[in-house]
């Protein structure tokens, strides 16, 4: 891969059809990012004992384990799906749109990132954030979620995860060169027959795309990911819940003229 | 045409104890505040004790809020001050974002804030010396524009709760005019609660009561409205675990619409404004008011999360 330049858009393109469910870009995640990792529980509900991204996962390879009642047929492998899950690094960012300290910032490789000296803990991303990244460290008090391994892009080294995963269902690069190469592994899935395969974040029609896509096996639903339809920033209910209190104001003060007004009784 | 569901895969913010109290006690010092000022302003000059103590229920009401909202962030609470101002280094300057609550209601706090100390101070010094710090058409002026910041800090929490992803909060657009609304009737039954054994001030019990009946039919209007849209999102199910909250949160609003229904009788037969058998009756009522305007808020805080 070439140099790593600042000014250059980069990003994940996350090819499901290949994850394996290894979990090495878990590992290598809290390896570099020196992350203790929750306390282990048994979930009971799946072969996957990390749960979901928080704090302390930056990475988390969901397992999808829709078992059918038919055998899969060749190449529809859809009985159980693996997704390498992780910040999108939204475009239109959710988190970095409802942060009231300006912790949340956008890098100069266009990632996402959390300045965890300027993060006062306040949680309003973990409302907003519509993908359940973000998570509170308790030890810190402050927000956490992949930082996309900024410290190492400022390095010109490659995101741990991506590093680390051997099926290269994680690839790193800049996001034209992935989305190229996502376009290409579509084309190659569907002319095999997997017409279900279909790309995630890849255009603007999710947060004006994401810099974190995917290429999925399913429907986004499937795999914990709002559609295009559910995908909405914070702020389109700004007017509606302004407007409604400012109509209720009104009709409180009228409200509460009419019941204060001179009468004359005492 | 398909019917639009909201999908949520969000994980919960965990606002509880604090942020249900701070949106407690931040919506009766801004319904006191704006009732101390339409007291003032329409009523009758009977009605300027309840005033003063109106103003004066504000100010502890109020300096509770950023205690409840430090404690909040835990071992992060030094960095309160972060709310307001930048610390991004190469980027430092005030922090605004007038399309995040937040951000907003921060600012809002810090106005309300000025204004609650000034009416309270100036409350306190009429009480002892019969005279304020402010000449008294100049107060009004400052009264009203107070009390349109106040009418903000009532209602920016639930829009607060509205402008995220979070299931049920994002699938509404009443909780600010509902918290607006929850929190005038909280206050007017906490104020009707002070007043009831005080001679200067008893006049306006009534009248107290009646606006708590008014503001009461405004916020059951908007519980409807909240279950309709709720409901049409696809998330009603999360508020069956807390319908005992929102039992406790209709029996406050029937209690207070009784108890006006019961004031607008008496003045209709020419009664006075303030009678001493309706003092239990303001107890129970006032207390079950306010019992219902944290269930309120609880029901809506944790049925989200």
């Amino acid at each position: 891969m070439a140099a790593i330049k600042a000014g250059e858009e980069y990003g994940f393109f996350t090819d499901t059809s290949v994850c394996i469910g290894c979990k090495a870009c878990e590992v290598a995640c809290k390896e570099w990012n020196q992350l203790q990792g929750d306390s282990p529980s048994f979930l009971a509900d799946s072969f996957d004992n990390t749960g979901t991204l928080d704090a302390q996962n930056w990475r988390h390879v969901k397992f999808i384990e829709h078992v059918p009642d038919q055998p899969a047929t060749a190449g529809n492998g859809t009985a159980w799906l693996m997704m390498s899950d992780v910040c999108k690094h939204c475009k239109h960012a959710s988190c970095m749109e409802v942060c009231p300290t300006g912790a949340i910032i956008r890098t100069e490789f266009n990632t996402v990132f959390i300045q965890q000296d300027v993060c006062n803990g306040c949680r309003n991303c973990i409302a907003a954030c519509p993908y359940g990244v973000i998570g509170i460290n308790q030890q810190t008090g402050t927000a956490h979620k992949c930082t996309l391994c900024y410290d190492r892009l400022q390095g010109g080294l490659e995101p741990a995860c991506a590093k680390a995963c051997p099926t290269q269902s994680i690839q790193f690069g800049p996001l034209a060169e992935l989305q190229q190469a996502a376009d290409v592994r579509l084309a190659a899935l569907h002319s095999q027959g997997a017409t279900q395969a279909q790309l995630y974040g890849r255009d603007d029609k999710v947060y004006g795309g994401l810099n974190a896509f995917f290429l999925l096996m399913d429907k986004p639903e499937t795999y914990g990911l709002p559609n295009a339809d559910n995908a909405k920033l914070p702020s389109r209910n700004d007017v509606g819940g302004y407007l409604t209190a400012a109509v209720t104001a009104v009709l409180a003060v009228i409200a509460g003229l009419v019941a204060f007004r001179r009468r004359g009784t005492g | 045409m398909t019917r639009f569901l909201a999908e949520h895969f969000v994980q919960s913010p965990q606002w509880t104890w604090y942020i249900l109290f701070y949106f407690f006690f931040a919506g009766l010092a801004a319904g006191a505040y704006v009732l101390g000022t339409l007291l003032r302003f329409s009523g009758d000059p009977r009605d300027e004790p309840a005033a003063r103590i109106a103003f004066l229920v504000c100010f502890p009401t109020t300096v509770i809020c950023p205690v409840l909202l430090t404690a909040d962030l835990g071992v992060s609470w030094w960095k309160f001050w972060h709310m307001m101002v930048d610390v991004t280094p190469g980027d430092t300057g005030l922090n605004f974002k007038y399309w995040s609550p937040m951000s907003v209601g921060v600012w809002g706090l810090l106005v309300f804030g000025f204004f609650v100390t000034v009416s309270a101070f100036d409350a306190w010094l009429s009480n002892r010396r019969s005279a304020g710090i402010v000449p008294m058409p100049l107060n009004r002026a400052f009264n009203v524009l107070g009390a349109v910041v106040a009418i903000f800090i009532a209602s920016y929490t639930g829009v607060l709760l509205t402008v995220s992803n979070q299931p049920v909060w994002s699938d509404t657009w009443v909780l600010g005019g509902l918290f607006l609304a929850s929190g005038l009737s909280g206050s007017a039954a906490l104020l009707a609660l002070l007043i009831r054994n005080r001679p200067d001030a008893g006049f306006s019990l009534g009248r107290l009561h009646q606006a708590d009946g008014y503001f009461s039919v405004l916020e059951l209007a908007l519980i409807v409205v909240f279950f309709i849209t709720v409901g049409a999102a696809g998330t009603l199910a999360r508020e069956v675990p807390w319908l005992p909250l929102w039992a406790i949160a209709v029996a406050g609003v029937a209690g207070s619409l009784v108890e006006a229904r019961g004031h607008l009788r008496m003045q209709t037969a020419g009664g006075a404004g303030t009678v001493a058998g309706v003092r239990l009756d303001t107890v129970v009522v006032s207390v079950l008011v306010l019992l219902g305007v944290l269930a309120l808020r609880a029901a809506v805080i944790f049925s989200a999360q």
